[in-house]
């Protein structure tokens, strides 16, 4: 398969079906066992400045000593080694970031502090710093509530319109990306469809993959998946694997 | 004798050069100790100087050698058994109980004068050599040498290690680089205020300055300054009495400055944006 630049792609599936995995491999954190990846025409490198990662939300304790402006920040030099870059051109090139997703307001206020929302949309600041062509969100909407997931998911639009940029993005909920959407990967078990969401988000596609009877129904415009281990219309929000492991 | 003479003999000057070379080193890791959640790892690598320092002294007759080598196979034990958040703690009281029992064998020995293993645990300010001062100051630039070049990416590892590791940072290296860099530095502090209360030295600072400030730079400086007010403001006031030792001082002025951090915090808060409820 391959995606094309600009694309947004939602990766569905249920816990377990590889959609972590994936996003490993791109990221370069995981080898193939077989096949081939490549992001921009090469082999996915750890720390490519060319992908960027928005992960799902994380309990910040409130006493950290890290500022708005300062978890933006580590998105442009943060993986450096070294004494930092001028801190006023490093400053403009934040200042600029942050003030793109709206969050100028709360900028410097502790992380630990600030809503769930306010949160991801620093992230995704942070993530849009090193200018990545290809975006990867692992739940990001997970414990936000509607108004932040339609806030966040067209913050990312907005990055793949005006940038270009390729979002991958991984959820439970298609609902709020549906609108986005061009592409739909749905994994289940090794198998895996591929398509529009009118041509994927079907009874008669899902129930082949899910290898038993699947329906695919819409309900005052949400699209609901009945049957299997089914993900994405309820609301419902599975236990989700971490990409990484906590730290040390 | 008067402050002024005091502060002419070599003793107090190297006192207080030790003193503030610990205080800078300890600063500026008490941010990452602060981050990391690694209190009680600086409490385990303190207590352990004790060990090695016992097998210093028996071995070679030296201390500090003694302690810093064992520093380092603290670090390395601690690192191989587990970085990790989550069995951190229950490691590292592992290492500190089996490791202490190590220094009291050691000691019993030991048949040269007991006051050396006391020095250990209280620390004895006044009785810094030429020598030891030129390790001292050895240690604390490499510490700040390293340090200038991982704080960076450390602070990334620990504030947002999933994304951090997404960006390449080696997540596991640097949380080793920074075991050994804290062993060294705790068990550099233990010769001057004692392995019992390094803690003074190198939690409370940040813990006080992180309550004024979010910044990490200035949660830093911060810590660095109070610190270093504490470590050499702590000597220079026992100078003036003839019964409390410096290092009461020392951890009476740092416990100071937290206490009127906390006291401060609520007013800053007030002046500053209201804070809107967490969603």
């Amino acid at each position: 398969m391959a995606v094309a630049a600009g694309s947004f792609v939602a990766v569905l599936g249920p816990n377990g079906a590889g959609k972590t995995t994936l996003l490993r491999v791109i990221l370069g954190l995981t080898r193939l066992d077989g096949g081939t990846v490549l992001v921009d025409g090469s082999a996915p490198r750890r720390g490519a400045s060319s992908v960027g990662y928005v992960p799902q939300l994380a309990s910040i304790d409130r006493d950290l000593p890290l500022r708005g402006r300062d978890l933006v920040r580590l998105g442009l030099d943060g993986h450096r080694f070294g004494l930092p870059l001028s801190a006023r051109r490093a400053g403009a090139v934040v200042d600029d970031a942050i003030a793109a997703v709206g969050a100028t307001a709360y900028a410097d206020r502790p992380v630990g502090r600030l809503s769930g929302g306010e949160q991801q949309r620093l992230r995704i600041a942070q993530a849009l710093l090193s200018e990545p062509s290809l975006v990867l969100c692992d739940e990001p909407l997970l414990g936000l509530d509607l108004a932040h997931q339609q806030a966040v998911t067209s913050l990312l639009d907005d990055a793949r319109r005006e940038r270009g940029a390729t979002v991958l993005f991984v959820t439970h909920e298609i609902n709020p990306v549906l609108p986005y959407v061009d592409l739909v990967l749905y994994l289940v078990d090794g198998r895996h469809a591929i398509g529009t969401p009118s041509d994927v988000l079907t009874s008669e596609r899902l129930s082949a993959l899910y290898a038993t009877h699947v329906e695919v129904v819409r309900v005052g415009g949400r699209l609901v998946i009945v049957g299997g281990e089914a993900d994405g219309g309820e609301g419902h929000h599975h236990d989700h694997d971490r990409l990484l492991e906590r730290p040390a | 004798m008067s402050i002024t003479d005091y502060l002419g003999l070599a003793s107090v000057q190297h006192a207080l050069i030790a003193a503030a070379l610990v205080a800078v080193a300890c600063g500026v890791i008490s941010t990452f100790v602060a981050t990391r959640s690694m209190a009680f790892a600086v409490h385990g690598t303190a207590e352990l100087a004790f060990t090695g320092a016992a097998a210093g002294l028996l071995v070679a007759g030296n201390a500090l050698a003694g302690a810093l080598l064992g520093s380092l196979v603290v670090a390395t034990l601690l690192g191989a058994l587990g970085t990790r958040e989550r069995d951190r703690d229950a490691t590292t009281g592992v290492v500190l109980a089996a490791g202490l029992a190590l220094g009291v064998l050691l000691l019993g020995y030991y048949n040269g004068p007991s006051s050396a293993a006391l020095d250990i645990l209280f620390g004895n300010i006044f009785g810094v050599s030429s020598s030891q001062l030129i390790v001292l100051g050895a240690i604390s630039v490499g510490v700040l040498a390293v340090m200038a070049a991982i704080g960076r990416p450390l602070l990334f590892a620990s504030v947002d290690p999933e994304v951090a590791r997404a960006r390449g940072v080696p997540v596991r290296l640097l949380a080793l680089i920074f075991l050994y860099v804290l062993a060294l530095t705790v068990t550099e502090a233990a010769q001057i205020v004692g392995t019992l209360l390094v803690l003074s030295l190198a939690i409370t600072p940040a813990a006080a300055a992180l309550r004024l400030t979010s910044s990490p730079l200035r949660v830093t400086l911060g810590a660095v300054g109070i610190a270093v007010v504490a470590a050499d403001g702590g000597i220079i006031l026992s100078l003036l009495s003839t019964t409390v030792k410096p290092t009461v001082f020392v951890a009476a002025i740092s416990f100071g400055c937290y206490f009127a951090a906390r006291m401060l915090a609520p007013l800053l808060e007030r002046r500053r944006a209201p804070v809107t409820p967490a969603v």
